[in-house]
């Protein structure tokens, strides 16, 4: 074995890996959820279909997506390394008594668990927004159709059916709840991964992370509870929504 | 027969104990009752009672772990009611005192459990892992010779300070047994760090983290997914920013040492 593949499948070095992918996938959330909150623009999907057009199409994004392609590969690679590797190293016997819960935080404990929910609804959400509608025409029977404009390749109105459909916000926000709790942990523990520790910087990455995680699933997951609740079929928000909507939405 | 704490009142307890004949052999938890246990008594003292009584009914005495009693030599083991070391923080098992407990509890006792630390009888663990991982490059090499003089090598106060914390580490594995990964990262940075910020460290400094590390993964310990049980339980407060240090000391040596392999 050369010392590179020493190095990257060494304990610490598939740890590396692990936060780079983490960190980058991260930012990848960033640009993802300031994309979808075009969803919530008030023009009949508009600003929604351009955006997902030029993402679609634009061939810097469609390169850069090769790479979210490795990093999502990687970092599940390495989980299932890890897991095994620590599953192992744990031993068959267990403990009769472990009080865990009080010397650690849960999410901390259950990486993989979370991780695993993610990534099932990943599998179920690249099927539908990846495969179905960009590849396989399944579009208009999505809900992507608009026979009055003959409007076949319209994915907000996709995007708002499924939102319709009460296990699909279901699967959509408990794998939000999940991913939340696994940037509650994962966001500060990629710095430590990477030695960045500092008793400068750690308190404020710590806090940074609890917000990030926050912000980041609450907003994915506010998508699907928006339209299921407030809205109709074609994203019009209901006559009996909340007042305090109806005056948001007005001004969007 | 309570001690000197004139209100201690004597305990009466149900321990419930891992017993196991030798490595090989199936183990199970043993309930066994102790009466008149003074509060003043630290845990070991405890467990003595328990032997006597068992050697004078005739059974095999429970075999546990244990040398200094002061809490500095790291031998003593005991994996006490699901935690480290039981309850008390920054303990050893040794320096904890059956007056964190209370008259009529049921105490589950067992041996730290990880792959790398086999069980030889009932609560006594094979820590030699740790050893092998030390003699892979836990050391200074110095030449012997004159003693050089006090303050001929200047180190900043504040870096010695960082040194003799993570120098106090006792070796005991409190960490590995604590941690859902059975990892023993806390134990190897805290010896990595140490040497590392002191200037007799510098000379094997890279080889010393690639070669500890490597004896590490050796041994089958697994990897810190930080969750921090082990500085948690860690009775002298070995902090998790030494973690950090020997990833930090790692990435450095793989990147630039002269080992290919
Ligand atoms: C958008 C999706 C995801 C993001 C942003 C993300 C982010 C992160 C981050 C930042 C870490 C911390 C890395 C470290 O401790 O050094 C992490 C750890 C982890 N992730 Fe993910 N992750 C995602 C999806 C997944 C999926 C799909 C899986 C599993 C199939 C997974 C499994 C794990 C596991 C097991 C760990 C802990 C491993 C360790 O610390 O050694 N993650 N993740
Ligand atoms: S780091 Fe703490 S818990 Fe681990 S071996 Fe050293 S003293 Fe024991
Ligand atoms: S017996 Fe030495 S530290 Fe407990």
């Amino acid at each position: 074995m050369s010392w590179i593949t020493k190095t990257f499948t060494s304990s610490i070095g598939r740890k590396i890996i692990m936060s780079l992918t983490g960190l980058f996938l991260c930012t990848f959330l960033v640009v993802h959820l300031i994309g979808n909150l075009q969803l919530f623009k008030h023009d009949g999907g508009a600003a929604f279909n351009t955006y997902s057009h030029f993402m679609g199409t634009n061939p810097i994004i469609r390169t850069i997506e090769w790479g979210l392609v490795l990093g999502f590969g990687f970092h599940i690679y390495e989980a299932l390394m890890l897991t095994r590797r620590n599953k192992a190293a744990r031993g068959s016997q267990g403990y009769v008594s472990n009080h865990s819960e009080q010397n650690s935080e849960w999410t901390s404990r259950n990486m993989g668990i979370l991780g695993t929910i993610i990534l099932i609804f990943l599998l179920v959400h690249l099927y539908n927004f990846f495969w179905r509608a960009r590849f396989a025409g399944d579009l208009p029977r999505m809900g992507g159709a608009d026979p009055l404009t003959r409007d076949y390749d319209n994915l907000y109105l996709a995007v708002v059916s499924s939102f319709h459909i009460w296990w699909y916000v279901l699967l959509y926000v408990a794998a939000q709840i999940s991913l939340g709790y696994h940037l509650w942990h994962g966001f500060r523990s990629g710095f430590q991964t990477l030695g960045l520790n500092h008793r400068k910087y750690t308190p404020i990455i710590k806090y940074v992370g609890y917000a990030f995680a926050v912000v980041v699933s609450a907003g994915f997951a506010s998508m699907p509870l928006y339209f299921f609740l407030f809205t109709n079929a074609d994203g019009e928000l209901a006559a009996n929504a909340p007042a305090l909507l109806q005056s948001v939405a007005a001004a969007f | 027969m309570a001690g000197s704490n004139p209100n201690a009142k004597p305990m009466n307890l149900t321990l419930k104990v891992w017993r196991q004949p030798n490595r090989q052999a199936q183990g199970k938890i043993v309930e066994y009752q102790v009466k008149d246990i003074s509060p003043d008594m630290s845990f070991l003292e405890m467990l003595d009672v328990l032997n006597e009584d068992l050697l004078h009914a005739g059974q095999d005495p429970v075999a546990f772990d244990h040398d200094c009693r002061e809490g500095i030599c790291g031998s003593c083991d005991l994996f006490i009611n699901g935690r480290s070391h039981g309850p008390e923080k920054g303990t050893t098992t040794c320096q904890l005192h059956m007056r964190k407990f209370s008259d009529g509890d049921t105490i589950t006792i067992e041996p730290w459990r990880a792959n790398a630390f086999p069980v030889n009888k009932d609560l006594s663990v094979d820590r030699s892992a740790f050893d092998r991982i030390i003699q892979a490059g836990g050391y200074v090499s110095v030449n012997t010779g004159g003693a050089p003089d006090g303050n001929e090598i200047p180190v900043p106060k504040e870096i010695a300070d960082r040194a003799f914390e993570a120098a106090t580490c006792i070796g005991c594995g409190a960490c590995v047994a604590a941690c859902k990964n059975a990892s023993a990262m806390l134990f190897v940075s805290a010896k990595v760090s140490q040497l590392a910020l002191l200037p007799q460290g510098q000379v094997e400094r890279k080889t010393r983290v690639e070669n500890m590390v490597a004896q590490m993964d050796k041994e089958g310990f697994g990897a810190c997914t930080n969750i921090g049980s082990c500085a948690a339980e860690c009775p002298v407060g070995i902090s998790l920013e030494n973690i950090a240090i020997l990833n930090r000391e790692f990435l450095a040596a793989k990147a630039a040492s002269n080992n290919l392999a």
